[in-house]
């Protein structure tokens, strides 16, 4: 199965258009920030509706940097999910003491402090205008990402790395001890493990890979505007798991295939596209429970 | 040494005192019960021992360590594990793991997130080992709300084994069980090594004098009574709170 979609990644631009290339680099971005997401999520149980901070904060240090003259990929994506890091270690601090529906407004309100940041503070982030007229980075090794085509093989060779070290993370004891806490956190402080440390070490792993999907967002779109941080993309992230499955890598990859081809597909017919959505989602709710590819895998039992 | 040691311990919930002036000593190696009607406090009791609640006054002192202001996680890391009366374990996770967690839950590698479990050799041995000295090898690999009540309650137990525990705080291990389930569940406590101290909650009667040497009764939150089991079968003043 997984060599199959190798395959079909590798040979997807020879089959279709260049605007299918185009959709399939953002599914590789988004697969990022849904994965991310999902270690709160799936693994530590944490539902965060303010993930967007991490990847706006970013996906605005992207921007900057690259109007600042800064154009190389390295430099920029450590720089990027050094500050989703340092977002999250900060907002961690006054989230991770809160459970349930109190941790998710206080992960939404915190968010959508930074939003009111750079939405209002027009002279350094230009408001809603945004900051325009980012390029591609320049990567080294003698390679070069700028043409669409190659920037897809990169997006996909850099999801393949964060995915495999999201793999080593979740499969680690630390992984298996995230996974004791989401069942059960009283016995998991019956048994010695510092759960509040877990919980806040996860929260600061989710900004840092969330700061990855940030970084490529910004070079493929090509701009930063105040949506990068807005609760419209926590809650795309969450709908991403939900439709998917959490706890895995394949179902938050495919959670964000659904909503980018969906997005993309439905706003080409209608303008209220986010109506659809909202059908989808009570829907997949009220049928897949635990996200629409566990009907594959209960067909595979 | 005294393996537990409780000083002038009171608990207060607002204007209820649910703990009042408990002292106790338990000695180390000693199985220790204790007893009390409903409401006499023995779940508080045991949230203040174990850090899940901590005392409005009062010391605490684990092995002759004074661990009053310690939270729960560092309590059991200087070596206290509790079960809990409702069963409290990863229900979602197979069994394999569940008792992964509590041996790893000892290991500096606990904290490791750079290399798979699947490469900490020394822990799946040491999960193997509890899983076949338990005769649960065979249900390694069962997700754990799929096994029976009275298997759960078992695993309640070996889970808190798998820390290595010198203390063990047991909140009524055989609550909700069968008489054959309660059996099998009371041979396994008293075929504990007597280097692991063990005091009990139990609301049965017979339970707590099949395992325990000592009993402590506890009623409206203060000790009634304290002493040999002969004793406390003898003493009047607990067979008209208690016994009735």
């Amino acid at each position: 199965m997984p060599s199959l979609f190798a395959v079909l990644i590798l040979l997807l631009p020879f089959l279709f258009s260049n605007y299918y290339v185009g959709l399939a680099t953002q599914i590789f971005i988004m697969a990022i920030f849904a994965t991310s997401l999902d270690i709160l999520v799936g693994h530590t149980g944490l539902p965060s509706m303010g993930h967007a901070a991490y990847f706006g904060v970013a996906a605005y240090a992207t921007g900057f940097l690259y109007l600042a003259g800064v154009k190389n990929f390295w430099c920029v994506i450590f720089l990027g999910m050094g500050l989703g890091g340092l977002a999250a270690a900060f907002f961690g601090l006054l989230a991770i003491r809160a459970r349930g529906p109190y941790f998710m407004l206080i992960t939404l309100a915190l968010s959508q402090v930074l939003w009111g940041v750079a939405f209002k503070w027009r002279s350094i982030t230009k408001g809603d205008d945004g900051l325009p007229g980012i390029g591609r980075p320049e990567i080294g090794m003698g390679l070069n990402v700028k043409p669409d085509l190659s920037f897809y093989y990169f997006a996909f060779a850099i999801l393949l790395i964060v995915f495999i070290a999201i793999f080593i993370l979740v499969n680690s004891p630390f992984g298996y001890a995230l996974r004791g806490i989401r069942e059960s956190e009283s016995r998991m402080k019956a048994l010695g493990y510092h759960v509040w440390l877990y919980k806040y070490l996860s929260f600061i792993f989710a900004g840092i890979f969330a700061g990855a999907s940030g970084v490529l967002w910004v070079y493929y779109s090509g701009f930063v505007n105040p949506s990068n941080l807005g609760v419209d993309l926590s809650v795309k992230a969450l709908l991403m798991l939900i439709l998917g499955g959490s706890g895995s890598l394949f179902g938050p990859a495919m959670g964000a295939a659904i909503i980018v081809l969906l997005e993309n597909i439905v706003s080409g017919l209608t303008e209220r596209w986010s109506l659809v959505l909202g059908i989808v989602y009570v829907v997949a709710i009220m049928v897949f429970s635990e996200g629409i590819f566990s009907i594959v895998k209960r067909g595979r039992d | 040494m005294n393996a537990l040691e409780l000083r002038d311990l009171s608990k207060n919930f607002g204007g209820l005192r649910a703990i009042h002036g408990v002292s106790l000593e338990i000695e180390a190696g000693e199985r220790r019960a204790i007893i009390g009607p409903n409401g006499a406090g023995k779940t508080t009791l045991f949230h203040l021992i174990s850090g899940f609640l901590f005392p409005s006054s009062g010391h605490i002192s684990l092995f002759g360590r004074d661990v009053t202001k310690l939270q729960a996680h560092q309590r059991a890391a200087s070596g206290m594990a509790r079960t809990f009366q409702v069963t409290n374990l990863f229900q979602k996770l197979t069994l394999f793991e569940n008792i992964l967690l509590g041996v790893q839950a000892i290991q500096t590698a606990r904290f490791c997130f750079y290399r798979p479990v699947k490469s900490f050799r020394e822990m799946l041995r040491e999960t193997d080992r509890l899983l076949k000295e338990w005769n649960l090898w065979e249900k390694r690999n069962v997700q754990l709300k799929n096994l029976s009540y009275g298997e759960q309650r078992k695993i309640e137990v070996i889970l808190a084994l798998a820390t290595k525990p010198r203390l063990l705080l047991l909140d009524e291990p055989t609550a909700g069980l069968s008489p054959a389930e309660t059996a099998l569940v009371t041979s396994i406590i008293k075929g504990l090594p007597r280097e692991i101290t063990t005091l009990l909650i139990e609301h049965d009667m017979d339970v707590a004098f099949d395992i325990a040497e000592r009993i402590t009764v506890l009623h409206f939150g203060s000790i009634l009574a304290d002493g040999s089991l002969e004793q406390i079968k003898g003493n009047r003043k607990v067979s008209e709170v208690y016994l009735g």
